[in-house]
């Protein structure tokens, strides 16, 4: 029998403290075989939380798609590897830090672009990009506006340190997320497509080495705290928040990269959630192989650090690296120049177990397969979402068309939100051609050799979500391959952040199964392959659920940045509205919530056949160069979007429209307008493709007019600005 | 024409600064190591934007005393023309190569906008491109970028024409709307705007780029 230290007994009471129900612990103590120590319930608490095991999720996300011609590594390593041609590959995903952000907003979300940079960079890309999607409560809710000042502040604080633009986002306000803000952060890189690094361990006897940060006691049983809902009580986990220090991040980028430009590397990983716990098991899982570590060795910021804290501990900017054979020396000296912590500090054995010690004392023995393998895994009850009533009443324009805009793009969710995007470098490494507020996707040139680029956007429209989730998630797969077409991208992959709330609630694991139908019917449509991702459960506080968000992050590729479109009209363009017209949808819009105060009706019904169809039209016409401006028609419906194109530019337009509700502010899907100097090439080439178009307008002029009324465009874009700042302000 | 760029710990435009001279003078600069106690031989030296030791204890304060700016400074005092932008014109102030200090934003907030900027001289070596009193957009991405001096400071600068920029619309509260100041001898360029990152026509215009091209034909002269 081997002797392994226990700083105390580990009984049934100890592992519910640790978030193990009973069921968990006897399946533990059946694959220990006696009684775990202290550290070894640690490791099981945190490999079998439902944020590093998936285990409500598994069984639903392998109904996505995850292949394609293009995919070189789909979900399952650090982020998802893409095929941009020429020997290169995109390498991007998104990532939840959505409890850490509530309870401590700056540290929460600079640590989560900390942490999703490093899953980029982890897999031999230089990062591009930052994207981020932002969820908030209600603008009149006490915390909001502490949330929003300490997560843009976060955000900005970190990304703009390491010098990789914050290119775009998106930020919506909602009472379903007073308790339970979203923070979800993508990165998106570059990398030889031949120069991939992955995480499986080889080579037995290879050292196992330790570089970035020290450990110090920050973020202890961080994975743990965020697979549970919160109480009330959620100021008392602020020791279960990291700290970020996006100095020594990018020090650690340079290294790395440095260090992976030579041969020395077998493989490498990030310590994330659950910190050396989970990049130890999954390296040496992957492998097949066993790990031995020697604790005493890791670098620590703090004396007196037990086993249990070492290994819980969530210290932010460290890496796990299996060296080849004789090259401790080259990578040390790499380190060393950036002033970073190096230490060997285990190797890798073919026990296939996690042995740890720590002063010669034995800490820790566990198989390395079954805390990987055999996590627990719930097919969970679900209730099917119940189907939404049809709206009861026409719901009517109360005003003048042009007035109900002006009421309408100085509301939470179409305010501009510049106040916070100028928070953000987008133009660090010159290579942004279209960045924030400019165009419906993020454009990012892949270095200056070529004109090649990346378009890049994120969405989900929660209303449509909680009202009919298979529309919902149908909706946010095809918004972010519609914004993708509208600037000329051809989209490539997804990356999903799926935020929800306790699946063990019925109608939460409902919600779960039916945006991942939607979702999946949509990227198989749409050939959208998701090719990494990320779980956030538990966003609740009290019994409330945040509302279903499937954030989706879309990557699409320009072969010539030059020919991609912004939203910005100019004056002399004929504007066209492209896709099926609909039937003036006006369920769940926001026309609906923000003009009528009613949240009903059934979500816009997406036809993933014309979603297509409209989708490779428009691209196709951008590319052949002749649109000069694009837009999809989204939240607000048609009336607003044009607004927008507008008040990018100052340029108006003179509308030929019915004064309908329907028409102009109903959200009927796969709707384009294009600006163009060359509207009968446009039409007659659409009606050779089958997609309807109508001529809607004419811009010109510095207002919007419909009928005998006119708006001035710079009031209107007055009205949008000045919202964000006044709520900022303490105004609202 | 050799130039040469120098990397603390921390910078993150100094890849932007390469890509711009590499562009204008058609080679790449040397880039320094903060660390090297000699410089390359270089007939202009760049200190690139970024966060030099995380702006840790105040922005360029450390890297002011990094071991390669001992040789700036003998550099400069050589009369070797020396362009600091953002972070680089932080460190060059804390090297007390040019006078003043960088604040706080007035806002208190990180700005990231493409700002117009009134050219003011065209005296230096920097500048010979531009016309005194045109208007220029550069990118400007930084949270201390408030430029203050002591009145009689202020006074100096604008009597020896040594204000090279100011914003054309008030910015980040610098004094006097001040965005870029020149050494006595004209030859030290301290900026907070990027013109490293108006370059391109694709990336947000040129009008950064007549800066790089000034120094060139000034150099070859």
């Amino acid at each position: 029998m081997t002797n392994v230290f226990s700083e105390r007994a580990v009984d049934l009471d100890l592992a519910r403290e640790h978030n193990l129900s009973v069921d968990e612990y006897e399946r533990m103590l059946r694959i220990v075989g006696r009684e775990p120590s202290l550290t070894e319930l640690g490791i099981f608490s945190a490999m079998w939380s439902e944020h590093c095991s998936y285990k409500s999720s598994r069984v639903w996300l392998k109904k996505l798609p995850t292949t394609g011609p293009r995919v070189i590594c789909g979900p399952g390593e650090n982020a998802g590897v893409v095929d941009i041609g020429d020997g290169q590959a995109v390498i991007f995903k998104m990532e939840s830090h959505n409890h850490p952000s509530f309870i401590e907003p700056y540290q929460g979300a600079a640590t989560g672009v900390g942490g999703i940079l490093r899953d980029v960079f982890t897999m031999g890309a230089r990062p591009i990009a930052n994207m981020n999607a932002l969820r908030f409560g209600d603008p009149k809710h006490p915390k909001t506006r502490h949330l929003v000042n300490g997560v843009v502040a976060g955000i900005g604080g970190y990304g703009n340190s390491v010098g990789v633009p914050t290119v775009g986002g998106e930020t919506e306000f909602h009472a379903g997320y007073n308790g339970n803000i979203l923070v979800n952060a993508m990165t998106v890189g570059i990398a030889n497509a031949d120069k991939i690094f992955y995480s499986a361990a080889a080579g037995l006897g290879n050292p196992v080495v330790y570089v970035g940060s020290k450990t110090g006691r920050d973020g202890i049983r961080g994975a743990v705290m965020a697979s549970a809902e919160f109480s009330g009580d959620s100021e008392a986990k602020r020791p279960t928040v990291q700290v970020g220090d996006p100095f020594t991040e990018k020090l650690l980028i340079e290294a790395c990269l440095e260090l992976m430009a030579t041969d020395a590397i077998v493989s490498i990983q990030d310590m994330g959630a659950a910190g050396l716990t989970s990049s130890s098991v999954e390296m040496a899982d992957k492998g097949g192989l066993g790990m031995e570590l020697d604790l005493g060795r890791v670098p620590q910021r703090e004396r007196g650090m037990t086993p249990y804290e070492i290994m819980l501990s969530e210290s932010q900017e460290r890496m796990l690296i299996i060296l080849k054979p004789g090259r401790e020396k080259l990578a040390e000296a790499i380190f060393h120049k950036w002033e970073l912590d190096f230490a060997v500090i285990g190797k890798l054995t073919d026990t296939g177990r996690l042995v740890l010690r720590m002063n010669d004392k034995l800490y820790c023995d566990l198989p390395v397969r079954p805390l990987v393998d055999e996590a627990p895994k719930y097919e969970r009850p679900w209730e099917k979402t119940p189907t939404p009533a049809p709206l009861d009443a026409a719901y009517d324009l109360p005003s003048a068309p042009l007035d109900v805009l002006q009421k309408l793009i100085a509301t939470a969710d179409l305010a501009s939100k510049r106040w916070i995007w100028e928070q953000y470098d987008s133009l660090v490494r010159g290579d942004t051609v279209w960045g924030p507020g400019q165009a419906d996707a993020a454009v990012v040139r892949v270095d200056e050799t070529t004109s090649k680029a990346v378009a890049i956007t994120t969405d989900c429209t929660p209303r449509y979500c909680v009202a009919d989730p298979v529309q919902g998630g149908r909706q946010a797969v095809a918004e972010a391959w519609r914004n993708l077409s509208a600037v000329g991208a051809l989209p490539l992959a997804v990356t999903d952040n799926m935020n929800f709330g306790n699946p063990e609630k019925p109608r939460i694991m409902g919600q779960f199964a039916g945006c991942i139908e939607g979702m999946a019917e949509a990227c198989i449509a749409l050939d959208f392959p998701v090719v990494s991702g990320n779980v956030s459960l538990y966003n609740e506080t009290d019994g409330e659920p945040i509302l279903p968000t499937p954030a989706i992050g879309g990557v699409g590729l320009l072969d010539d940045a030059r020919r991609a479109v912004g939203l910005s009209l100019r004056d002399g363009l004929t504007l066209l509205l492209v896709g099926e017209p609909g039937t003036g949808h006006l369920g769940r819009t926001l026309y609906l919530r923000e003009i009528h105060g009613k949240e009903m009706g059934p979500p816009p019904p997406v036809d993933l056949a014309a979603e297509r169809r409209t989708g490779d039209f428009v691209r196709g016409q951008i590319q052949a160069g002749h649109i000069q401006a694009s837009h999809d028609v989204g939240g607000g419906g048609l009336l607003v979007a044009i607004a927008e194109m507008a008040m990018a530019s100052g340029i108006g337009a003179t509308l030929a429209l019915e004064e309908k509700a329907g028409l102009l502010f109903g959200e009927d899907q796969g709707r384009y307008i294009l600006a163009t100097n060359q509207p009968d090439v446009v039409t007659r080439a659409a009606e050779q493709a089958k997609v309807p178009v109508r001529r809607i307008g004419q811009s010109q002029g510095t207002a919007l007019k419909l009928g005998a009324a006119s708006v001035e465009v710079a009031a209107l874009k007055q009205a949008n600005e000045a919202w964000l700042p006044a709520l900022m302000a303490g105004e609202i | 024409m050799q130039a040469a760029v120098v990397v603390f710990p921390g910078s993150n435009r100094d890849r932007d600064a390469v890509r711009a001279l590499t562009l204008v003078m058609g080679r790449a600069p040397h880039t320094v190591w903060h660390h090297a106690t000699e410089l390359p031989k270089a007939d202009l030296i760049v200190l690139p934007g970024g966060f030099s030791h995380g702006d840790y204890l105040r922005c360029g304060a450390m890297a002011a005393h990094s071991p390669v700016m001992r040789e700036v400074r003998a550099a400069a005092e050589r009369g070797v023309p020396i362009l600091g932008v953002c972070n680089g014109f932080q460190i060059l102030v804390e090297a007390h190569l040019l006078p003043g200090a960088l604040l706080r934003n007035a806002a208190l907030k990180f700005s990231c906008k493409r700002v117009t900027l009134k050219v003011e001289t065209s005296n230096s070596p920097f500048l010979r491109r531009y016309n005194a009193g045109e208007q220029i957009v550069i990118p400007s991405a930084h949270g201390e970028g408030n430029y203050f001096a002591a009145p009689d400071v202020v006074k100096q600068l604008e009597d020896d024409d040594r204000v090279a920029f100011r914003y054309a619309h008030s910015h980040n509260g610098s004094v006097k709307d001040i965005a870029g100041i020149l050494s006595a001898n004209r030859r030290v360029l301290g900026m907070m705007p990027h013109p490293e990152d108006a370059i391109e026509e694709l990336t947000g215009g040129t009008d950064g780029k007549r800066l790089f091209e000034s120094i060139v034909e000034a150099v070859a002269q």
